[in-house]
């Protein structure tokens, strides 16, 4: 099963490494991670989509690394969660608007046209960017990126979020 | 402020963390780092092999309580490093080893003699430190020797590029420490201290299962009035023997594998588990699945990665070992001790049936449980034993009898053979009033026996019992057992003279071959102080130990003695 965490960690060289190599040791599989700065100074924020049957030793773990500051799961309905996805199309002369059209329902930008294909980017929901992916794929998909998913919890007013302290 | 280099800079910063010793091998990188320490207050012992130091410090550590350091330079003398750090990581050992790196701007350029010894290490420290930047020396040493001694203890490293050796710098008192992400949780929840309080009282057949945490913590005099205030009998894992006096008559001795048919059963039949300092390995539960199948748990531990890792406990406690017990006195107050007449009874019947035990005949081969138990008869016990791993320390474990704490050093949990000749050299170094007996195995004694030198040369009179078996033991022994005793690759032969050997390393070298040539010969080493002395006790190649549960089998199965099996069931209480 999937489950997303967001993981504060102290901006330190190496501790990209130590998050990967311990997640890949202890034998949690790493479906998608995106790292960069946070709102605090010092700190970045990772956003994990992990597989394994059951979070807590995962938390436990990482909570082991130093340089882990805060890790909070994400549930889903619980938190906003985003995609950005650059592909590159075939679109012979005669499909050209058919692709345009279907791009233009999902909000998807032409970054790059070429003469028999057309580069993407489309950002949203990782289900939105799913959707798009199975309708563009018919006319042949050259060459595909995305960015590992980004997560932010909801404003819970008065409803606490799942969460794990920053120690215990 | 005086201008120093780096390399001074970290000596400076060792002594203000008061490391007295520091035992290692130099080479080109760490070099800058050797000179400075010439004018230290800092003993160096100049061992013969990384892997040798990173031991020794190892040895300090368990015996002292302090933190070991261990230096080496950089490639071939970090990746010896690794076996201490990985051995010191399972151990919960607290370590400091520093690395000599290549220049700053060779990293990454496969010069000679690098290695990635911060990605090579990453996984068997604690933590681990890249220096970019001499002027933080000093709060990198600080943090490193705060984060190996606290919490769960464990090794740090600290790679040190040699520019950054030479380079100048100042030195000033490091300043406190900016570790948000390390806040290791030392009181335990009041909540499940009282939960925990109520479940011992009510329990008919509790058990107090007690490792190595309880050891680091410091918490045996906290232990002993625990298990006296609630009259619980106590189990010390192969990590906690010492924790708990074994004459004393709550005392069940070691769980697991090769634990006491006693300590094996009581768990299987307890309704209650006090487990303290402990991680549920593998060689204590069998099959975790039918571990201690009646009991609720309440588990004690520093790590809270290790609540819940196994068996899932009925009241957590993250917290320091010898705190939370504090606790629990004070919330057990002045209740009475409870009555549990039947269950001690019980217990004392099973000691009564299936005492540890071993056939010594007076014209046969030397039995290597005799050799431990005349040791621990010789000595009164007054020692601090060393092993390393295999069927001589699982013999240690068993028939010496552990009465205070820091007295016993092995390697538990990643099973280092090689680890006693070091470990003892250590620990000796640390505790030069104390005798420290290494009790090894052939087999381990050749993987680490230059040491020796070590011991010699710089006045370390360690003394090394070898059960000189001429097999892998503990291999020999499950070939014997599950592969129709086909020995393979485990028979290591008898060409070594390890009289002939030790004399040639600077030691004195005594034999005996025959049961009545073991007193004589244990007296003889206890005579000699000025030099180490190896003593090789030819023993019986067939010798097995028992009790043994199979590994991953259910600890209702216990193989009492040869041909000799006891299979409990579970549903069966007493």
């Amino acid at each position: 099963m999937n489950h997303t965490l967001s993981v504060l960690v102290e901006d330190k060289p190496g501790v990209l490494a130590r998050v990967s190599s311990l997640l890949a040791r202890r034998g949690f599989n790493i479906h998608s991670l995106a790292v960069g700065p946070s709102h605090e100074d010092g700190m970045s924020k990772m956003t994990i989509v992990v597989e394994a049957p059951e979070l807590e030793q995962v938390k436990k773990q990482l909570h082991k690394l130093i340089n882990v500051v805060k890790i909070t799961e994400l549930e889903s309905g619980q938190s906003i969660e985003r995609e950005v996805m650059m592909v590159r199309v075939s679109t012979p002369p005669g499909k050209r608007s058919e692709v345009l059209e279907i791009a233009g329902i999902f909000k998807a930008i032409a970054v790059d046209v070429g003469q028999s294909t057309i580069c993407f980017q489309v950002s949203g929901e990782p289900a939105k960017i799913n959707d798009f992916l199975d309708l563009v794929r018919p006319y042949g998909v050259v060459d595909l990126v995305k960015s590992g998913r980004i997560a932010l919890a909801r404003d819970q007013k008065g409803k606490p979020q799942a969460r794990l302290r920053a120690v215990n | 402020m005086t201008t120093i280099s780096g390399a001074q800079s970290l000596i400076t910063s060792l002594e203000h963390e008061g490391v007295e010793i520091a035992f290692g091998v130099p080479g080109g990188a760490i070099l800058p780092a050797y000179d400075p320490l010439l004018d230290s207050s800092i003993r160096h012992v100049l061992a013969r092999h990384e892997q040798g130091a990173g031991h020794m410090a190892e040895g300090y550590a368990w015996a002292t309580g302090k933190v070991g350091v261990c230096i080496a330079t950089s490639g071939p003398g970090a990746t010896n490093l690794v076996t201490p750090l990985a051995d010191a990581l399972m151990d919960s050992v607290p370590m400091v080893a520093i690395t000599g790196q290549v220049a700053t701007r060779s990293v990454g350029n496969d010069a000679f003699q690098e290695a990635y010894t911060t990605g090579i290490t990453m996984p068997c420290t604690k933590h681990n430190y890249f220096v970019t930047d001499p002027d933080d020396i000093p709060d990198i040493v600080h943090e490193a020797f705060h984060i190996a001694r606290t919490g769960r203890p464990g090794p740090v490293l600290i790679d040190l590029p040699k520019d950054i050796l030479n380079r100048a710098t100042t030195w000033r008192e490091p300043v406190e420490f900016a570790l948000p992400g390390y806040k290791p949780t030392v009181e335990g929840h009041p909540r499940r201290v009282r939960e925990a309080i109520d479940l011992i009282e009510a329990a008919e057949r509790p058990v107090l299962y007690v490792g190595g945490g309880v050891i680091k913590a410091n918490g045996s005099a906290e232990l002993l009035a625990l298990a006296e205030r609630t009259g619980i009998p106590v189990t010390t894992t192969l990590m906690g023997r010492g924790a708990f006096p074994d004459s004393h008559a709550l005392a069940m001795g070691m769980p697991g594998m090769h634990g006491t048919y006693t300590a094996i059963t009581a768990i299987q039949k307890a309704d209650l588990l006090v487990s303290i300092g402990v991680r549920f390995d593998d060689r204590v539960t069998g099959n975790p699945d039918f571990f201690a199948p009646h009991a609720k748990v309440i588990h004690i531990d520093v790590d809270p990665a290790e609540i819940g890792k196994v068996r899932v406990p009925d009241v957590p406690i993250v917290g320091d070992a010898r705190r939370v017990m504090q606790q629990m006195l004070e919330a057990w107050g002045a209740r009475d001790v409870p009555d549990r007449t039947p269950w001690i009874h019980t217990i004392e019947g099973w000691k009564r049936q299936h005492p540890l035990a071993y056939d010594q005949q007076p014209d046969g081969p030397i039995k290597p449980q005799y050799v431990v138990e005349e040791l621990h008869r010789i000595t009164g016990g007054d020692a601090i034993v060393v092993s390393g791993v295999g069927q001589h320390q699982m013999w240690a474990s068993q028939f010496w009898k552990f009465e205070d704490p820091r007295r016993w050093i092995n390697s538990g949990g990643l099973g280092t053979m090689g680890f006693a000749v070091p470990a003892a050299i250590g620990a000796k170094a640390g505790m030069p009033d104390e005798l420290v007996y290494a009790i090894d195995g052939d087999g381990c004694f050749q993987m680490t026996s230059q040491e020796l030198i070590t011991a010699a040369t710089d006045g370390i009179p360690v003394k090394i019992a070898i059960m000189n078996n001429g097999v892998h033991g503990m291999v020999t022994q499950w070939q014997r057992l599950f592969y129709e005793s086909r020995f393979s690759g485990s028979q290591l032969g008898n060409k070594v003279d390890y009289v002939k050997l030790a004399e040639a390393m600077g030691c004195v070298g005594l034999r005996a071959e025959t049961p009545d040539e073991v007193a004589p010969v244990i007296e003889k080493s206890l005579s000699i102080n000025d030099a180490p002395v190896v003593v090789d006790f030819v023993v019986d190649p067939e010798e097995m130990v028992f009790p043994m549960v199979p590994a991953g089998g259910s600890n209702d199965e216990v193989i009492v003695g040869p041909g000799e099996r006891i299979v409990m069931k579970a549903s069966d209480l007493p």
